[in-house]
């Protein structure tokens, strides 16, 4: 293994985000942007997780907020009715999406294509309804109150704060996502998309495969989950709702399929284009659907590989 | 030593018994090869040798182990590998990639090492690497290693499959027609690369309807017709048998034949 490839394949893209992560705040002209910026690299997180079932392993799930829901409420409830440390709580919740998306993935990963796509979409379903239902723990449809972070002594708020701790851990997120791709797990995972059967043959365990990019994935969304409840100081069943397995979904696929680096710019874009196009008021939601149609058109790749395999074409012309 | 023994395997699809109480035995070392007129069983009998199918009757061992309804993978790590007739490629990846997929069951999965990129992972991705590209070497895919494997044409595609398995070293390794739809050059390069493996020690089951190949190639020639055996020996005991002459040319064409050589 020589170092140009070392840096070519992993380390570039990781320290490139890294450096985006740490100049940006240098061009916010206020503390909102700070809010905008955190908000992007939460949701980021979790489409990375998506992406790696979505996009390398090629199984859709429509109910991955579910698991964002799932790490949301295990850092409200553990720290409200058991007086446990918020982090404990965001492992604890990401350990549990684990274990949840293991006996859900086990069933349902045998299926294929739509019916897949519906056997994820009940689960999330299943999820948000017990968050309305279970008022006595969740507090009903009108959400509870999220206790504050507070590591080593130090209590974390302001936007800022939740900036950085969000960037940092997108960028380790984005670096642990680069190294599976980078490994035989990976490898087999970007076969299974292709052609299962040939996977078979060659003596890959399709079904603990695509299990395992399950799990892995529901614990990207779930510490994104927790990572939204702490930084909002406020969770409703919604962060669980049908919409938001949609948007992650849209996330993936308008970033890029199978790329890493594409989740970032999906996730950038659909955060960022609603709070833009609040200047145009009731026409905002009809001006998303539009603004994501037209990239979908001409961009049909995402746009991270749509835009890089044109430069790609133009630097050998 | 035989290293592949199937026992009156049969299945049956919609009421037609698409295999039915076939029998082979086949030699390490061997090339052995199935052949019939089409529709005759011999992709469906592929199949179940290799896990796709689960026979409904019969038993199938593999060096001596019974591993009858073993799934494709379990077999696979047991050294039985196969190709596809209609292309299975890992269209999106890289040739070599490709091929480094085949070396699965030869490497150390865990996924906390994977994610963490340890050292030993980096030193198995080089060991990968290079062991994929020893096999796409062998045949004659070395320079396209970076290409992105859709974009190869059809015959270095068929080759491409055969190094896919090739580098999950098997035992036995089944060939579904790989050389259908290939012109003679590319036809006397398959023949060139079946020759190789053989030499590897490695036994090969041969699907194919290139009869030149077939004949020029194979140690023993089993005969499909309608799902059921009709004769097997060697490519001389089996091109002048009488039956399978019938079975391919029917019962008229046969005695044109015999006409013809007269």
């Amino acid at each position: 293994m020589n170092l140009r490839a070392l840096i070519e394949t992993r380390l570039l893209p990781a320290i490139l985000v890294a450096a985006i992560v740490i100049i940006l705040p240098m061009f916010f002209p206020s503390g909102y942007y700070y809010r905008i910026g955190a908000l992007v690299f939460i949701f980021a997180l979790a489409v990375v997780g998506l992406n790696l079932l979505m996009g390398f392993a090629g199984q859709v799930s429509l109910g991955h907020a579910g698991f964002l829901g799932i790490g949301a409420y295990s850092v409200a409830i553990g720290p409200t009715h058991f007086g446990a440390p918020s982090w404990l709580c965001l492992f604890a919740g990401a350990i549990l999406s684990g274990a949840v998306a293991f006996a859900v993935g086990r069933p349902i990963l045998k299926l294929k294509g739509h019916y897949l796509a519906i056997a994820t979409l009940g689960f999330g379903l299943l999820i948000a309804i017990v968050l309305n239902n279970e008022a006595a723990w969740t507090g009903g449809p009108d959400g509870m109150n999220v206790p504050a972070l507070t590591l080593f002594g130090w209590r974390v708020h302001g936007s800022d704060a939740w900036y950085w701790i969000a960037g940092a851990t997108f960028v380790g997120g984005f670096l642990l996502a680069l190294n599976l791709m980078e490994s035989p797990t990976g490898r087999a995972l970007q076969a299974i998309h292709d052609s299962e059967i040939a996977a078979r043959v060659l003596g890959i365990d399709v079904a603990r495969k695509k299990l395992t990019v399950f799990i892995i994935s529901a614990m990207y969304a779930s510490v994104a989950g927790s990572f939204l409840a702490l930084f909002n100081g406020l969770v409703t069943p919604d962060v669980a709702g049908f919409l938001g397995s949609i948007e992650l979904v849209a996330m993936v696929v308008l970033g890029g399929m199978g790329s890493i680096f594409g989740s970032l710019v999906g996730a950038a874009v659909l955060v960022v284009l609603p709070q833009v196009l609040t200047i145009f008021q009731e026409y905002e939601q009809a001006l998303l659907g539009l603004i994501v149609m037209i990239f979908m058109i001409f961009l049909r790749q995402g746009i991270v590989p749509s835009v890089t395999a044109a430069l790609a074409g133009w630097r050998k012309c | 030593m035989l290293i592949l023994e199937a026992d009156r395997l049969s299945i049956t699809f919609g009421g037609v018994r698409a295999i039915d109480g076939v029998s082979i035995s086949i030699a390490s070392g061997q090339v052995f090869s199935i052949i019939g007129p089409n529709g005759s069983g011999k992709t469906t009998l592929l199949n179940l040798i290799s896990g796709i199918y689960t026979p409904q009757d019969g038993s199938i061992r593999l060096a001596g182990e019974t591993v009858t309804g073993f799934a494709p993978d379990q077999l696979a790590r047991r050294g039985l590998s196969r190709t596809f007739q209609n292309l299975q490629i890992f269209s999106r990846m890289t040739v070599l990639e490709n091929v480094m997929v085949g070396r699965h069951r030869h490497e150390r999965t865990g996924i906390l090492a994977d994610m963490l990129h340890w050292p030993s992972v980096a030193r198995q991705n080089e060991a990968t690497r290079q062991a994929a590209g020893v096999a796409l070497a062998r045949v004659g895919l070395a320079d396209a290693a970076e290409r992105p494997a859709g974009s190869l044409d059809y015959g270095a595609l068929k080759r491409l499959e055969i190094a896919r398995a090739l580098a999950s070293e098997p035992k036995v390794l089944l060939l579904d027609e790989p050389a259908a739809g290939c012109n003679p050059v590319e036809t006397q390069e398959i023949d060139r690369v079946i020759r190789s493996i053989v030499k590897q020690g490695i036994t090969v089951v041969l699907v194919e309807h290139d009869m030149r190949l077939v004949m020029n190639i194979s140690d023993r020639v089993h005969v499909l017709a309608r799902g059921k055996t009709l004769a097997e020996g060697t490519p001389q005991q089996v091109r002048s048998n009488v039956e399978v002459i019938e079975a391919y040319l029917g019962v008229h064409g046969s005695q044109e034949a015999a006409h013809a050589l007269d």
